[in-house]
């Protein structure tokens, strides 16, 4: 495409790539006690490790199988073989591989967030191969790779709202639900230990997730372009058009959703429970980032704005949903990217515009625009069939690995382990050397969502 | 001799410490705890939960004296840590049996 081009993707994989280290290990880690914090971290640091080393060896080839961006074989998945250990890939390609890596694994890193303090580091690397090769690349190939499903039903997602966080969140949650709560929960939840390396990772993410969306364009020369940049055919100058136009809007949306989610998410903490928290705006900025990611190639401004917004109020409330239904789903997984994830792809179902650079790449379903933009309910339709595919493949895929692993090596450590702290146990470290203990008296004397009310 | 122990608000440390200095008394401990007395804790919200966090955070003084200066140390303490609200802490005094000099071995009132 063009040497602007390719340098800009080898920044955004870097970019994406500090989104798991140090990024998302930040704001995991800040969540947690001081005791397992460690635990916290490794488990997207060992999630870098085990997810990269396996996408190149048969992730790249079971979710793209060819020497590109995809092969559009129809089928559910390509063959492990084709590219083993990235065989018949030209290196004028890595770059693509590598980006695609470090949404493997930064997928796979946000899912630890909801078993913290208590399952066994091997069991965590042992399900992160397991569910990367099962799940992950299967979606992957059937939402971007080219396979059955996108073959038969098309929808809109521009970075992976589908792939990487309903995907997460759907697995954190089985995850939840078969290893259990931990000791103590919801008595004791657990208090942040140092929400200010939350807010670090927090703003690192926003940071890094312009290359997870910005570098996720994909080119499609056509008359459109041509006609927006005044091209008279040369293909080269509809690529620039594309390229300028594209990442200037995907840029624009994903800041403004990122904005009004973190206010929309302090309005409501605001109004249900009295304060506006510090950890509330970093929660609101994750989850407006997750919620464009796949709606930022389709929206307009005001749609992003909107869909920022709205994503910040329901997932304030939604986090609160797990103390209901007594699932200890630790750093809100579900209620964050799940809840994040379908409410950004269904939106594209409202606010998608024909205008927008996924119209103009003619990737609009059947072209019709969103209910609020001139359209009818045809591109919502598609967009619920892409969140119902990731739902049910991932859900009924992630239980079986999950009860796999439940009855052979086992997920949990002991309890005494787990009450002492999984950093000492499983590490044999303590992430701070505290000069003397000081008790904090901290007790959780009442848990509910907005219930103080 | 007696050592008088006084748990007063961490804001009021340097008020104290100067109010000693120019008493006389040129020495003393000082650790860091928590506690609560009718000074109730707060509470704190993360993510919708909220946590009660009863204790508050104090500041213990220790000082050695001799048995006639106790009283008067006790009484520029109080006086020095005093701000009328609640949680403003407490002064008492135990007797101690012997005290040693680490440096020199001086034991006794010639150790204080």
């Amino acid at each position: 495409m063009g040497d602007g081009y390719y340098s800009w993707m080898i920044v955004a994989t870097a970019l994406v790539l500090m989104m798991t280290t140090p990024a998302l290990a930040f704001f995991y880690g800040g969540m947690t006690r001081t005791k397992s914090t460690l635990n916290m971290m490794m488990m997207s640091f060992s999630a870098m490790g085990a997810v990269g080393i396996v996408f190149v060896l048969w992730g790249w080839s079971i979710g793209w199988g060819a020497d590109g961006i995809g092969n559009g074989n129809g089928k559910l998945i390509s063959s492990p073989a084709n590219t083993f250990g990235l065989l018949h890939v030209s290196s004028s390609n890595y770059i693509f591989v590598l980006f695609q890596m470090t949404f493997a694994v930064i997928t796979v890193a946000l899912i630890s967030g909801s078993i913290a303090d208590r399952v066994k580091m091997s069991s965590w690397i042992v399900f992160s191969v397991l569910w990367v090769t099962l799940v992950y690349v299967v979606i992957a190939h059937n939402v971007w790779g080219g396979g059955w499903f996108y073959s038969h039903f098309p929808n809109l997602d521009y970075a992976g709202g589908t792939v990487v966080h309903i995907n997460a969140g759907v697995a954190g949650g089985i995850l939840a639900l078969v290893i259990g709560r931990r000791a103590g929960w919801p008595r004791n939840p657990g208090k942040p230990h140092n929400v200010t390396l939350t807010m670090l990772g927090a703003g690192l993410l926003w940071f890094g997730w312009y290359g997870f969306n910005v570098g996720s364009i994909v080119f499609t020369p056509n008359d459109k372009w041509d006609a927006i940049g005044g091209c008279d055919g040369d293909t080269t100058c509809q690529l620039m058009t594309q390229f300028t136009h594209e990442t200037g809007v995907t840029f624009m949306n994903t800041t403004l959703a990122t904005m009004a989610a973190m206010l929309a998410w302090l309005l409501v903490e605001r109004v249900l429970r009295g304060k506006a928290t510090s950890l509330g705006a970093a929660s609101g900025v994750v989850a407006g980032l997750v919620a464009i990611t796949p709606s930022c190639g389709s929206v307009n401004t005001l749609g992003a704005i909107c869909v920022g917004a709205i994503a910040g109020a329901v997932c304030a409330v939604a986090i609160g949903l797990k103390y209901k239904l007594g699932l200890d789903d630790s750093l809100d997984v579900v209620g964050v990217h799940l809840t994040g994830g379908i409410i950004g792809a269904l939106l594209i179902g409202f606010f998608g515009t024909v205008k927008s650079p996924q119209g103009i790449d003619d990737l609009f379903p059947s072209g019709d625009g969103g209910l609020f933009y001139g359209g009818n309910a045809n591109l919502l339709w598609h967009q619920f069939l892409g969140v119902a595919f990731t739902v049910v493949w991932c859900g009924v895929v992630t239980l079986i690995i999950a009860y796999l692993i439940k009855v052979t090596i086992g997920w949990r450590v002991t309890s005494d382990a787990e009450v002492e702290g999984i950093d000492v146990n499983e590490h044999g470290e303590s992430a701070y050397d505290w000069g003397t203990s000081a008790p904090t008296g901290a007790v959780a004397s009442h848990v509910g969502a907005g219930a103080s009310v | 001799m007696k050592l008088i122990t006084a748990v007063v608000k961490p804001f009021k440390l340097d008020d104290v410490k100067e109010a000693l200095e120019t008493y006389g008394v040129h020495g003393l401990t000082v650790s860091e705890v928590n506690g609560y007395g009718r000074q109730k804790g707060h509470t704190e919200v993360y993510r919708g939960a909220e946590y009660t966090v009863d204790f508050v955070p104090k500041v213990r003084i220790e000082i050695v004296v001799d048995d006639a200066d106790a009283s008067g140390v006790v009484g520029v303490i109080v006086k020095a840590a005093n701000t009328g609200q609640i949680g403003d802490g407490k002064v008492w005094v135990t007797p101690v049996e012997d005290i040693v000099r680490v440096r020199t071995g001086e034991r006794g009132p010639d150790a204080l």
